[in-house]
């Protein structure tokens, strides 16, 4: 694999981080994560219209830019760096992706456009009480009801469900795992906000009682599908986990290079600085795991995507748990305090580790694949 | 040198005229290399007469790629002379005399010289500036008393670059002359140092009252330093056991020594425990390769950044963890060593079968993160010249070496 950046790629990075600069600075984020939507609706909407970023792996034919995973996953390093805040990985990825890889044409046909135009925001709801993000885990009954569908139950932990228009709920019909979209008034669906241990990221439980629903996906069984659709979205996360390790890892070292103790810079001691080059090392590593998963899922073909996001989800997960740990040990007392944004990098971290699924999780499933 | 362009076209043509002339499949080592350095086929960015054309070194690997299209016996330049060919050759040509390099160059490519490293010193192991072997003028000669250490090729080498401290009042860094050292000269004493397998891969060398003729100096007195940049520039440091593909190298083996455990070898958690061991040194060694990846790509487009500085590292502590995993692997079989300490020099054959690797590579490994830069050394660079954290304060500097306080 050539993991070439091209120039438009570069492109594409700068013209994003100077849009987070202005757009998602730290006092920004701080307002953000203090309401209950979490995102700012008109930077939502120069999102879609002014940089095509919502519809950015959208076809063109559904009113998307055209483009794919890897430039995707350069737009989330980006806003992994600054912890923006928006409901950009459960629309653009989770959803999106399911309309492309799940759904049938006509459903497609009709809200694909309304989400890469920033008109509608959506997710995809997969993890119920378990917590676990693997589809064999998924229990929810769909029941036939004439032309329509009836859901029953809980799923938990939904990326943006209590903000999303569309709300796609993936659970088990008779000929096997299926795809149904919910509108936001049916009866019998409740949305219930979970207080996030990362408030940059809302998070939400959806209940479902014997609530009407039109199932998208065609024919027999969609796991396939929504195999793919969640490898895509681990190789995005993994972008992201990889920015937020790097700019925890800049902030350290900005941070080494001018505290002063004992009559010289804490940078000075190898305690310190052997510490910023271990974060080197995970740091540059996971972005090697991040990029391999992003051009993996470019590639098209499903167990090299599979394999990719195992490596990618756990080693991403813990390098970053690692940079946003030892950046608050770095910046001493000072990275204790709320004042200080080390403690959301630290939150969002730990929370994103455990998004589909843990670390542990993805390594036994690796080893697995591998026959070991 | 006149500008000309060679194309690929050309230096492809070229290395056909040498096979023309004397194909590696039908005369000997010394006879082909000989004939390939003459037509500057030898290393290309040299000039030419001195085994070179004057172009890219990017261009070596298409001379490489012909010869091995049109002959089946290929020669390894890291088996038949690695510190001649490696580090002698580029330190020659830059600091080296007429005569040095006239009659040295061809030797070493052609492997008729084999050449060591005499830098490092029972005292002077990551700090090797310190080091304490004396050269003291003497009318036309140098007389040289000292030891090195972990000398590899000293006991088959003809030429030894020998660093050596020729002015101890002067600051460490300023008072070092580097020599070129004929190993056959008398008072040179090479002793196998026998390692903690019992093997001997590297030798001790003890230089008493050595001769050494004033015109063998490289550079000139006093700035051996800067020539023993030169040569550490150029050091490869080749760790064994790097995947160039997907599940080679280390991980390769200790996946396979997993699958060919006895059944009943680990109970049903322990198995548990130790796949999850396993995917983390695979998920680790292949974001190893696949950032060594990054690196060629990223030095290929011009702009290298940090992923190529952090292999060193990375490989060292991770082949560490993937022998001692091997081990673990074994369990109880792991207090056995089959091959025994017999001190002698390394030997391919005792290490055929995956059982027989591993043991010897958990003890041979620990030298990994010691070797050509302690981890400790790769830590501090990687923090102050990567990303730039100041260095530590250090009590060396500006003063006479003679004066800096040394281990006993």
């Amino acid at each position: 694999m050539d993991f070439s950046f091209t120039p438009e790629h570069e492109e594409l990075r700068q013209t994003v981080r100077r849009f987070l600069e202005k757009e998602s600075t730290e006092q920004i984020v701080r307002k953000l994560m203090e309401t209950e939507s979490g995102y700012d609706p008109k930077t939502w909407a120069r999102m879609a219209s002014e940089l095509s970023l919502v519809g950015l792996a959208v076809p063109e034919q559904f009113g998307g830019a055209g483009y794919g995973p890897v430039e995707l996953a350069i737009v989330f390093e980006e806003m992994g760096r600054v912890l923006f805040c928006g409901p950009y990985l459960s629309t653009a990825v989770l959803a999106a992706g399911a309309f492309m890889h799940a759904a049938e044409a006509a459903p497609r046909a009709k809200l694909l456009g309304e989400i890469a135009a920033g008109r509608a925001i959506a997710t995809l709801a997969l993890a119920e009480a378990s917590g676990r993000w693997d589809l064999e885990s998924i229990a929810m009954r769909a029941r036939r009801d004439g032309a329509r569908w009836r859901l029953e139950g809980v799923k938990d932990y939904v990326l943006d469900g209590n903000l999303a228009g569309i709300v796609l709920v993936a659970a088990r019909a008779d000929d096997g795992l299926a795809l149904f979209l919910v509108e936001g008034g049916a009866a019998g669906f409740e949305r219930n906000p979970l207080p996030a241990l990362d408030l940059t990221r809302k998070l939400a439980r959806l209940s479902f009682a014997n609530t009407p629903a039109e199932r998208i996906s065609g024919a027999g069984d969609c796991a396939p599908a929504l195999e793919r659709v969640i490898g895509q979205a681990i190789a995005m996360l993994a972008a992201e986990q990889a920015g937020g390790a790097q700019r925890c890892l800049e902030m350290s070292v900005e941070y080494a290079k001018t505290r002063l103790q004992f009559g010289r810079p804490i940078g000075s001691f190898q305690a310190i600085k052997h510490k910023c080059a271990d974060l080197l090392v995970e740091t540059e590593f996971a972005r090697s795991a991040a990029y391999n998963a992003a051009f993996c899922a470019a590639g098209g073909d499903d167990a090299e995507l599979a394999q990719a996001a195992h490596i990618a989800k756990s080693y991403c997960s813990e390098a970053y748990f690692h940079a946003a740990a030892d950046n608050i040990q770095i910046h001493g007392g000072m990275g204790f305090t709320w004042e200080h944004p080390a403690h959301l990098y630290f939150k969002r971290a730990r929370a994103s580790s455990v998004i589909f699924g843990d670390p542990v999780a993805h390594r036994l499933k690796l080893a697995a694949a591998l026959g070991a | 040198m006149a500008e000309r362009q060679i194309t690929e076209a050309d230096l492809r043509a070229r290395v056909r005229k040498l096979l023309d002339e004397a194909h590696p499949d039908r005369v000997d080592q010394f006879t082909f290399r000989g004939k390939q350095y003459d037509l500057g086929l030898a290393w290309v960015h040299f000039p030419e007469g001195f085994g070179g054309l004057g172009l890219s070194p990017a261009m070596q690997a298409i001379v490489a790629d012909e010869i091995a299209r049109n002959a089946k016996t290929l020669y390894d330049d890291m088996a038949i002379n690695p510190i001649g060919i490696g580090m002698g050759a580029p330190t020659v040509l830059t600091h080296g005399t007429e005569w040095m390099k006239t009659t040295l160059l061809r030797r070493i490519f052609t492997g008729e010289d084999t050449w060591c490293q005499l830098f490092s010193e029972p005292g002077a192991g990551s700090d090797v500036a310190g080091l304490a072997t004396r050269a003291v003028r003497e009318g036309d000669y140098f007389t040289v008393n000292g030891q090195k250490v972990w000398t590899s090729l000293a006991h088959v080498s003809r030429w030894g670059m020998l660093l050596a401290r020729s002015d101890p009042d002067a600051p460490k860094h300023l008072g070092m002359s580097y020599f070129l050292l004929d190993m056959h000269s008398p008072g040179v004493e090479v002793r196998p140092l026998h390692q903690i397998t019992g093997e001997a891969e590297f030798n001790e060398v003890f230089l008493t009252d050595v001769k050494i003729p004033a015109d063998r100096i490289m550079g000139k007195q006093g700035e051996g330093w800067k020539v023993a940049i030169t040569t550490l520039m150029n050091e490869r440091t080749a760790i064994g056991g790097a995947a160039a593909r997907r599940g080679g190298g280390s991980i390769g083996i200790l996946l396979e020594m997993w699958k060919e455990r006895q059944p009943g070898r680990f109970a049903a958690d322990c198995e548990t425990v130790m796949r999850d061991r396993i995917a983390r040194l695979y998920i680790e060694s292949e974001l190893l390769r696949l950032t060594n990846q990054r690196a060629r790509a990223a030095r290929k487009a011009g702009n290298p950044g940090p992923e190529g500085s952090v292999a060193k590292l990375a490989q060292a502590e991770m082949n560490k963890r993937i022998w001692e995993c091997a081990m673990d692997v074994l369990g109880a079989d792991s207090m056995v060593y089959e091959a025994g300490y017999a001190r002698r020099r390394p030997s391919l054959q005792s290490r055929t079968t995956h059982l027989a690797m591993a043991k010897y590579q958990f003890l041979r490994a620990r030298a990994n993160s010691i070797e050509g830069g302690t981890s400790e050394v790769m830590r501090n660079i990687l923090g102050e010249r990567v990303l730039g954290l100041p260095g530590e304060p250090r009590g060396d500097k500006d003063v006479p070496w003679k004066s800096i306080p040394r281990s006993a």
